[in-house]
This record gives C-alpha cells, structure tokens and sequence, in this order.
C-alpha cells in the first residue's frame, strides 16, 4: 500500500465513521425537540419519556462524533498538510463559523442532558432548539468547505502563489447551496426513517405499545417530510454538477462520449480499457434532460478529459446507483405512509408497511456514505477541483499504513461497542 | 504592535487558557479517577464523573477552536506541526478519542459492575495520555528542532527526534501535574462530603508540589531543550518579577490548600496556571514554531484575518453568556440547591 493510497484511505474511513453520528447528532435533536414540545403542550407523559429515551441514544452517538469529528479536524493537517497550507486560509471561514456552532451544539447539548431537574421547563426546550441549530449548522459549514473542493472560488493564482483571498467568496462558492441542502435534508431523512424503523419493529410485535406508536408517528413524519423534499435538492445538485463538474457526472453516469440526448443509465458495467458501458438500461435523452432540462442538451463524457484527470469511474457509477436506489426507496415509504395516513386518517400500521419501513431503517445510511463515496471519488484525481492533485497534498511522513490500521481498528472496536449499546438501550423499552 | 495575526494569537492563547482550566481539569478527573483509591474509590469515582459530566463536550470545543485558528490564520505552521508531530499528535488523537467514548460508554451502560470498571480503566488511561500529548506538542514546538523553510513550507524533520526528547516530555509531564491540580483543587468544591474533601486536598497538594518540581526540572532541561524559549523565560526585563509573581503564586495556592480555604485556592489555582500558560505564551513570542516560523512570516493575508477576527467578536459574544449559563447551572449557586443522590448521572 503506497502512502498516498494508506492516507486516503485512512481519511474514506475517518470520514465515512463520522458522518453517521455526525447526521445522528444533527437529526435526533429534532425528534427529541419535536417530543418535549409535544409533552410541553398535551402533558402527556409518553412525549416526555421519549424525549428522554432518544436523548440517551442522542448522548452517546453526539460524543463518538464530538471526538470523531476532532480526530478529522487534526487529520486534515497530519495527512495533507500541504493542500492545508494551500487552502486553509481560504476555506477557514466555515471552519471557524463551525467551531462556533459546535460550541453551542456542546453546551447546550450538556444543559439539556443533565438539566432535566435543573433548569425551567421552557428554558430546556429552548436548550434542545439550540442543540438543534448548532448541530444543523456545523453540518452546513463543515459541507460548505467541502463544497469549495469541489467548486473552488475566492482566490487567485499569480505566478503560482495564492492571492486576492475573499473568504467570504470562498464560502459562497457555486456547490455550497446544493451541496448543503441535499445533506441537510439527508441527514433528518435518514434518521428520521432510521428511528421510525426501530419503532416499527417494536410495534409489529406490539401494536397497541402508545410509547412506540408515538415514536413511530414523530419519526415517520420527519422522515416523510424530507423524502419528499430531497428529489428537489437532488436536481439541483445535477444541474450543478453539470455545470461545474461535468467529468464527475458523466463518471455518475458511465458516459463516456460527448452526446447530444444523452441518456440515463440504470445499472450497467463501465470498463475503463474499452472506454465504454455495457448491460445498462438506457432511457433516451433522460440524462440531457436531468441536466440541463432540455432533452438534446449537449452532454460531457469521460473521454473528453486524458484519462489521468478522470475519477475511478466504476466506483463513482456505483456508489451513484446505489445512492438512487436507496433514495428512491425512501421517498416510496414517505409517499406510502403519508397517503396511507391520510386515506384511514390514522397511523399507517398496517403489519405489511411496518415491515417495509422497518427494512428501511439503514437505507438512509447507505445512501449516505455512498453519496459520500460519489462526491469526494468522483472529485479525483483532484483534491482541490483543478487547482491541487490529492498526489500533491499528501504529507512526507512514512508508514502511514500504520495509522490508518491502527484507526481502523479502533473505529471497528468502537462501531461494534456502540452497536451493543444502543441493542441495549433500545430492548430496554 | 497590534497586527491583525498579533489578535488572533491572542485569542489563540487565550483559548488555549480556558482550555487548560476547563478541558485540563476534565483529563485531571480523569487521572484522579486512576489514582482512586482506599475505602471511597467509588465515591471519589462518581463525584469527579458527576463533576464533568455536564461540561467536558463544551470544554472540550477550546481544542478545536485552537486548531481551527492555528490553521486558518497560520496555514504554514499548521502544516509544519502536524507534520513534524504526526506521531504525537496521533497519540493524543487516540487518548481523546477513548477518553470521550469510554466516558460516555461507562455512563450508559452500567449493566454490571465489572464492564463499569472496564470503561473506567479506559476513560482514566486516556485521561492520561492525551494531555502529556498535548504537552509532548507544545514542548516539541518551543524546541527549535523543527526546521521549516518558508518560502516552500518544506518541512526538514525526522519525524522523531523533535519530540523524542527529555525536554518535550517534560512538558508533558508538567502539563499533566497541572491537569492534576486544577481537578483535585476544583473537586475539593464539589462535594459535601468532608472526607472526600480531605483525600482531594491531599491530592490537591501532592499535585501543588508536583507542579513545582516539575516547572523546575522543565527549566533545566530547557537549556539543552529549547534555548530560545529559555532566552526568553530567563532574560527578558519582565521574565524576574514574572516568575516572582508565578512562584509566589505557586506558594499562595499550597499554603491556602494546607489551610483547607478550598474557595480561595478555587480562585488562585487557575490564576496560577493562567500565569504559567501566559509565562510560555510571552516566552515564546514572536515565535509560533522555533526557530523558523514566526506568526508574522506564517500569517494568512488580512483579507483572511480581518473577517475571521471579526467573525471571533461576534462569536464571543454568543459564546461568552452561553458558556457562563453552563457554568452556572452545573457549577454555580445553584448547584448545590439542588443537588441530590438521584442526580449523579442522567
């Protein structure tokens, strides 16, 4: 394993740990505010034990993302302390806006696990909103920086060097809105079908258990909400991609030619010596489409780039489909539940759609780390969008196989303590 | 005299006070929580995890709020850190990883007794290990064997010897007496208990002298270890009344502990560090990473540091009150009010 590959391999798995208590962290607060209020407003003592109960799962999932998230702060310098060098000014807008919001995230988070007793009733609730924010907004900033990767703007380069530094431009950069909003929207999908799975499960085996029917009620609904929107924000990113990133879409998309009516591949085999897609279901023009909204659109392919600046184009294709798959999925569930509810004007616990929403219960996080893979893959060979190569940012320091399996072991230890722990918290109820 | 970088290093060092006086004293509960011992180990246990159980995530924030500095205004010497100092700062990164977890961990699951001490066992080694890290780092960056060109950023290090050494190591261990103090001082408030006030005034002073032999033996080894840090703690007009003041301090602090006025050494202890961390700070100036890197020759363009110190005024003003309620609601007056067995954990 050459050290380049060792550290970014290290950084996939730090990254690809985080971000499922990072979105946990950023979600559960909404169902646990959504619970207290409900509690706040009816007095009914199901909504406070929920809140309760979720706040418990909350606690733990918070501290493994609170020092995960720490560990990639220190990783960003330990394995590409040039590409920080390179941007770290220009990007440290969002970082620094980050470091505030998670402050808030922090302390409001410890006054409302341990102020149950402590602090007025109204004033608690107001902490969890605050949890809520701060969670919501470190998760902006931290894809906000990211964004600037893949768009990079605010600079320019004059013999080499780096000048005319605006920040503020930096931040505001061309992927930052989509990219935010379709993993805003992802992380409170996907946790909100996530919890509502676990609840599901529990009521199929109890179906008149009131502290699971409301779980199940606050969960879904949350979920439901943002299936519904994510397909919006989804487009948004296409047509942004197509715009600012065409090689990462034709990558997505397994197009190798550039084509007039492109279509859309479902499935499919890219093979990178033949340059070309077999076994793929093809939809005429539907990729034109998706991109730039007119069905003979002219669309970018792969060959258009020497292969050296292309992304490893299967892995991209994949993770892509697999992204879909899982959305499309979820959406389904939000769209059944809510048309169930409204039709019998009741919680949609028909045994069949429990069953159904209970399978759904780790496809949010399955679309997410493959949308991870599909972002920061298909941004290669560059780790600053055609200004830095990943080759170029890499440290000096030998050996890096070392940390990398000596975090993979830690992290694998911590998934299976966590995994146990939440078993128990759960069958606890 | 007052650049923009000159802000920002101050607010770095500012940070990194209240992260030694927040932060340090929630690893120093840790070390505290490996040394339990005698008839009340569990009763000192449960009172240091009741202590920083509500604060230690917000504590904990100071150490990224340094980074994230460090790295936006001094991209340079970032890169030349955590280059240098990759094998140091991993190990810290692994102790702050399974201290958090195992915190938590023992926390929630308290299924049986033995799984309890497993976790303990952990969260108390990584209690350890991180700050003597921390301390390895900052000695390692006073040493001046960190070579750094810096027009390219070219890093000249072996990736060991600059912190491999009696000196950083030190400094390791100096902070960790701190992180002792700090803990043992502020526990001997946190309970009612006069008995467990008495083994923690006794760890309090172990630490106090501990402290002591530890800033001196420092001092020594500086003169091989990190001379230009030295020049400065040694020569400078303000460097004799400044240890005076830190020294006399130092005395205050174990003669107020000894007499058992645990409100008073409540106040002072973190005066003292505060001076101890302020000492290094000026020593160190104008230097962030000895001998080449100076926060001038490293700073980030003031098109960057104008907007990122305004961004830290705004900030702080959201912080300051929010942090303050905190402390208000976990360690203020109105602690004790409400303080009952049932509360000890959530």
């Amino acid at each position: 394993m050459t050290d380049l590959l060792a550290a970014r391999a290290q950084m996939a798995m730090s990254l690809a740990f985080h971000i499922i208590f990072a979105v946990i962290g950023i979600a559960m607060p909404l169902l646990m505010v959504i619970a207290e209020g409900l509690w706040l407003k009816t007095r009914e003592e199901v909504y406070l034990t929920l809140a309760k109960r979720w706040a418990k799962g909350t606690a733990i999932m918070f501290a493994v993302g609170a020092v995960s998230g720490t560990v990639l702060s220190f990783e960003l310098g330990l394995l590409w302390p040039n590409f920080m060098a390179y941007a770290g000014p220009i990007i440290g807008m969002p970082f620094s806006l980050e470091g505030f919001a998670f402050f808030l995230e922090a302390i409001f988070l410890g006054l409302y696990l341990y102020g149950w007793d402590r602090i007025p009733k109204y004033a608690h609730w107001f902490a969890g909103m605050m949890v809520l924010l701060g969670g919501t907004l470190s998760g902006i900033f931290v894809v906000t920086a990211n964004a600037w990767m893949n768009t990079p703007t605010g600079f320019s380069i004059v013999n080499g060097e780096v000048t005319d530094v605006d920040p503020i431009a930096a931040m505001l950069n061309p992927s930052s809105f989509s990219q935010t909003l379709h993993m805003t929207i992802a992380a409170f999908l996907t946790v909100g079908f996530a919890v509502a799975g676990i609840h599901a499960y529990f009521l199929r085996r109890d179906p008149d258990n009131l502290f699971h029917r409301r779980a199940f009620a606050i969960a879904l609904s949350v979920g439901g909400v943002f299936a519904l929107l994510q397909p919006i924000s989804g487009d948004i990113s296409a047509k942004k991609l197509a715009k600012h990133q065409p090689i990462k879409l034709a990558a997505m998309e397994a197009q190798w030619e550039t084509e007039r009516g492109a279509p859309l591949r479902i499935g499919g085999i890219p093979n990178e010596d033949t340059e070309e897609t077999r076994y793929a279901l093809e939809i005429p023009k539907a990729l034109s489409f998706l991109a730039y909204s007119d069905f003979n659109a002219e669309v970018m392919g792969l060959k258009a780039v020497p292969p050296e600046d292309r992304p490893p184009v299967a892995i991209v294709h994949f993770a892509f489909q697999i992204m879909v798959a899982c959305g499309i999925v979820l959406i389904a569930a939000g769209v059944i539940g809510g048309w169930l509810a409204w039709k019998h004007k009741r919680l949609p616990d028909q045994r069949w759609y429990l069953r159904f929403v209970t399978f759904c219960t780790p496809l949010g996080f399955i679309a997410i780390e493959a949308g991870w893979t599909v972002t920061e893959v298909g941004r290669q060979p560059w780790i600053i969008y055609n200004y830095m190569r990943t080759a170029e940012a890499v440290t000096s320091m030998p050996n890096l196989v070392v940390p990398f399996l000596g975090f993979t072991v830690l992290y694998i230890f911590l998934s299976i303590i966590v995994v146990i722990l939440l078993r128990r918290q759960i069958f606890l109820s | 005299m007052l650049s923009l970088e000159f802000c920002i290093a101050c607010v770095m060092l500012i940070s990194l006070i209240i992260y030694m006086l927040t932060g340090g004293a929630d690893f120093g509960g840790g070390i505290w929580d490996l040394f339990a011992t005698g008839r009340r180990a569990n009763a000192q246990r449960s009172l240091i995890a009741h202590a920083i159980g509500p604060i230690w995530e917000a504590n904990h924030v100071w150490l990224i709020v340094i980074v994230v500095l460090l790295f936006v205004a001094f991209p340079v010497a970032f890169a030349a850190i955590s280059t240098a100092l990759h094998i140091p700062l991993t190990f810290m990164l692994i102790g702050i990883v399974l201290r958090g977890t195992a915190f938590v961990f023992r926390t929630y699951d308290v299924q049986s007794d033995l799984i309890h001490r497993r976790w303990s066992r952990v969260f108390a080694v990584a209690s350890v290990i991180t700050p003597v890290m921390l301390g390895v780092t900052l000695g390692a960056v006073a040493s001046s064997t960190i070579h750094v060109d810096v027009e390219s950023g070219q890093v000249d290090t072996d990736f060991i010897s600059a912190w491999f050494a009696p000196f950083p190591f030190a400094i390791g261990f100096f902070t960790l007496t701190l992180c002792a103090l700090l803990a043992a001082v502020y526990l001997t408030l946190e309970t009612e208990d006069t008995e467990l006030q008495e083994d923690f005034r006794r760890r309090a002073l172990i630490s106090a002298v501990s402290v002591g032999a530890m800033a001196g033996l420092s001092f020594i080894l500086a003169a091989e270890g990190a001379p230009a840090i030295r020049r400065g703690l040694g020569s400078a007009y303000w460097s004799i009344p400044f240890h005076m003041l830190t020294g006399a301090m130092a005395l205050w602090v174990i003669w107020t502990i000894w007499k058992r006025q645990f409100r008073l050494a409540r106040i002072l202890v973190p005066i003292q560090v505060t001076l101890i961390v302020f000492g290094w700070g000026l020593a160190q100036y104008p230097y962030l990473v000895t001998p080449d890197l100076t926060f001038s020759n490293t700073a980030a363009p003031d098109t960057v540091l104008r907007p990122l110190l305004i961004v830290l005024i705004a900030g702080g003003v959201l912080l300051v009150p929010a942090f303050w309620y905190l402390y208000a609601v976990f360690k203020g007056a109105a602690r004790k009010a409400g303080q009952t067995k049932e509360e000890i954990g959530p």
